[in-house]
């Protein structure tokens, strides 16, 4: 099992065409996710390799069949192509866009509510299942189907955190990054309440950073779960007040740093990985643990 | 991006919101025309990308235009070191001149985007002129927050709430929502990331007037108002952060010795951490971005050993949407302009991977390669003490 992507995933991909969006879609592809159409206004009726490209998301779920979406659309025009996807009820709708204007996404969130879309992102790598379907730039062959899931709020920092689990032979349920922005689609949160229902995970990994409160709301959760959580939560050695590249990431105050979100962590009984070349090995004594 | 208080006053100016009267000097001479033109006492401000400007001796009164040229005197030229600069602190070139207010009361006004909302909320306080997070961590009563609706946007009652709840006399209260209301127009039509008053005064006589202003634009909004790039003042930064974001790149210098260069922002910080695990402290964050083209990677590998505190680096790179032959090869063509005197350990993974090691082989440059970040760390710290 999984969670938000798997085997029956019909995926479409708006800005199919651009020089991002063209090379993910053959790597998503190559992996075994099922693109059934591309949108690029004014390319309708093309194809991309194999994958007929149209003018509009409704024509393309009216003609494929599509229920998710993978947007590689620029900064500009992002915020749009999620309506777009949301009106057509597909979901997940994984954005990839980074530099989208903060007040853009209020608007959208605004949309959201009530509607069936889950939106990942944006400025986020995407969501993976192993072995099933994978809706993003993650390279995929660092990955392995298991039964660990995987939430994390940075891009690359998920790669290294997937592949010394993978290292060490365990395998993947659904690997998401939630992405950097100040607004999102998907919280920390919402990842771990999806894997606490989900029978395929057995565990959960979860990496932070500095900035915000996302974390320590996943410690309340975290009090409530079933499932054992393992963390990481990077930017101990970042200087207060300065933005270390994602949006969300500055301590603003004391409730940010790093040393705070792992107490908060810690107290709710998740076991915090004391290096960022150590989230595999941590994994692996937790899951030994409480087998 | 940040701007000066003159310039945020006078966005606010443009805005309805009532700000000092006052002007902007470059030089003593200038201060002093301006403190006889006023013709009253007068406030003399440095003008620095820095909060606590008071305490760093930054802001004066002068009661003669004479004796407003002289603190003028004082205040330009100095570097301002605060809390919120670097040791270095940063350079004061000019002064805003005002009119000395007669202050009654001292509110504090702000907005911001409440991330977990997903929405601006404007905050105001009765405890203006103070370190507001302290007000708000000791006495979050104190702070009055009204949620604006994004499609409803802000509405007058809105304003009132606020206005109401400063306790505000009663011919106040109208001028005070309309001061929100204009606040949240410049927030949304500015696409900022943040708007403050703090304080926002009550005079003797009864005015509200923006006593100080600050005013913060939402970097992913830049490409909405290219107008802003004449408000920049690439004084205010560190030259090499500013070459950097000229070129897309996030680079951060800190005090270490070992430079890093890492594709995210999450395994940046990572990687920083772990260097600092291993007993060295890191040179720099830096993050070349996702969508890096080999001339940014080009660009952020020679920022990243352009600063001399800089002994051995590390490039820590795991390709997904960045591909590892594009950092390869952005690496051989900065060091052909490079005289590479420091070690240099590079640890690469994911997209295109083979590729990028195989052109770093065949370059010829002078690598320790790692497997992974534990080894690549111990690595560079072993080659920064050699």
């Amino acid at each position: 099992m999984s969670i938000l992507v798997d085997e029956n995933t019909r995926l479409l991909v708006q800005g199919i065409t651009g020089s991002e969006g063209s090379f993910h879609t053959r790597r998503c592809i190559e992996y075994g996710t099922k693109v059934v159409a591309g949108v690029t206004p004014g390319k309708g009726g093309s194809s991309f390799d194999s994958v007929p490209v149209f003018n509009t998301v409704e024509q393309a779920v009216r003609e494929t069949g599509a229920n998710a979406s993978m947007i590689f659309v620029p900064p500009a025009f992002a915020a749009e192509a999620i309506l777009e996807a949301a009106e057509a009820d597909l979901t997940p709708v994984a954005c990839i866009t980074d530099g989208i204007p903060t007040l853009d996404m209020v608007m959208v969130m605004k949309y959201l509510k009530g509607r069936k879309t889950r939106v990942i992102g944006p400025n986020c790598p995407g969501v993976i299942s192993p072995g099933k379907c994978k809706v993003g730039i993650m390279p995929g062959d660092v990955h392995m189907p298991g039964e660990v899931g995987v939430a994390s709020r940075s891009g690359t920092l998920t790669y290294e955190a997937v592949a010394q689990l993978t290292e060490l032979g365990i395998g993947q349920s659904t690997c998401i990054g939630v992405g950097g922005d100040p607004i999102i689609g998907t919280t920390p949160v919402d990842v771990l309440q999806l894997f606490e229902k989900d029978p395929g995970t057995k565990m959960v990994v979860l990496i932070g950073e500095i900035g915000g409160v996302a974390e320590q709301n996943a410690a309340e959760f975290i009090k409530q779960m079933t499932k054992p959580v393992v963390a990481f939560i990077c930017g101990a050695t970042a200087p207060p007040g300065r933005r270390m590249g994602h949006a969300g990431a500055i301590i603003t105050g004391s409730s940010g740093t790093a040393k705070e979100k792992i107490a908060a962590l810690t107290a709710a009984g998740a076991t915090v990985a004391p290096s960022p070349a150590e989230i595999g090995v941590t994994a692996k004594k937790v899951l030994e643990s409480k087998a | 991006m940040k701007i000066h208080e003159y310039q945020a006053k006078q966005v606010f100016a443009s805005y309805g919101i009532p700000v000092p009267k006052g002007g902007v000097a470059a030089t003593p001479a200038e201060a002093k025309q301006i403190a006889k033109d006023l013709g009253d006492k007068v406030v003399i401000k440095a003008q620095a990308y820095a909060g606590g400007r008071g305490k760093a001796g930054g802001i004066k009164t002068a009661s003669t235009p004479d004796e407003a040229e002289q603190l003028a005197g004082q205040i330009i030229g100095m570097r301002l070191v605060t809390h919120q600069t670097s040791p270095e602190g940063v350079p004061v070139d000019r002064v805003l001149v005002e009119e000395a207010a007669a202050i009654e009361r001292e509110l504090y006004l702000s907005i911001i985007i409440d991330s977990a909302a997903g929405s601006p909320v404007i905050m105001a306080s009765e405890a203006g002129g103070m370190d507001i997070e302290e007000v708000a961590a000791k006495t979050p009563e104190k702070i009055i927050k009204a949620y604006v609706d994004p499609v409803t946007g802000f509405q007058t009652f809105l304003g009132r709430r606020i206005a109401y709840s400063l306790n505000l006399e009663p011919d106040l209260i109208r001028p005070a929502t309309q001061l929100v209301g204009s606040l949240f127009r410049a927030f949304k039509e500015k696409d900022c990331s943040l708007v403050e008053i703090n304080p926002l005064i009550v005079t003797s006589d009864k005015r509200l007037l923006a006593l100080d202003a600050k005013m913060n634009f939402d970097d992913n909004g830049l490409f909405r108002h290219k107008d802003y790039a004449e408000l920049r003042d690439p004084k205010q930064e560190d030259a090499l952060e500013l070459e950097a974001s000229e070129h897309n790149i996030s680079y951060i210098k800190l005090d270490g010795d070992v430079g890093c260069m890492v594709n995210g922002a999450g395994l940046a910080m990572a990687t920083m951490d772990i260097i600092k695990q291993m007993g060295a402290e890191p040179a720099n964050f830096l993050d070349v971005g996702g969508g890096a083209s080999e001339e940014m990677v080009a660009k952020a590998f020679s920022i990243m050993l352009s600063d001399p505190k800089v002994k051995a680096a590390l490039v820590n790179i795991f390709g997904g949407i960045l591909r590892c032959d594009i950092v390869a090869k952005g690496m051989i063509a900065a060091s052909k302009q490079l005289d590479i005197k420091i070690p240099m350990v590079v640890r690469m993974r994911g997209t295109n991977v083979q590729e990028g090691m195989q052109l770093l082989a065949d370059s010829g440059l002078p690598v320790i390669l790692a497997k992974d970040l534990k080894e690549a760390a111990e690595k560079v710290v072993a080659a920064r003490k050699n």
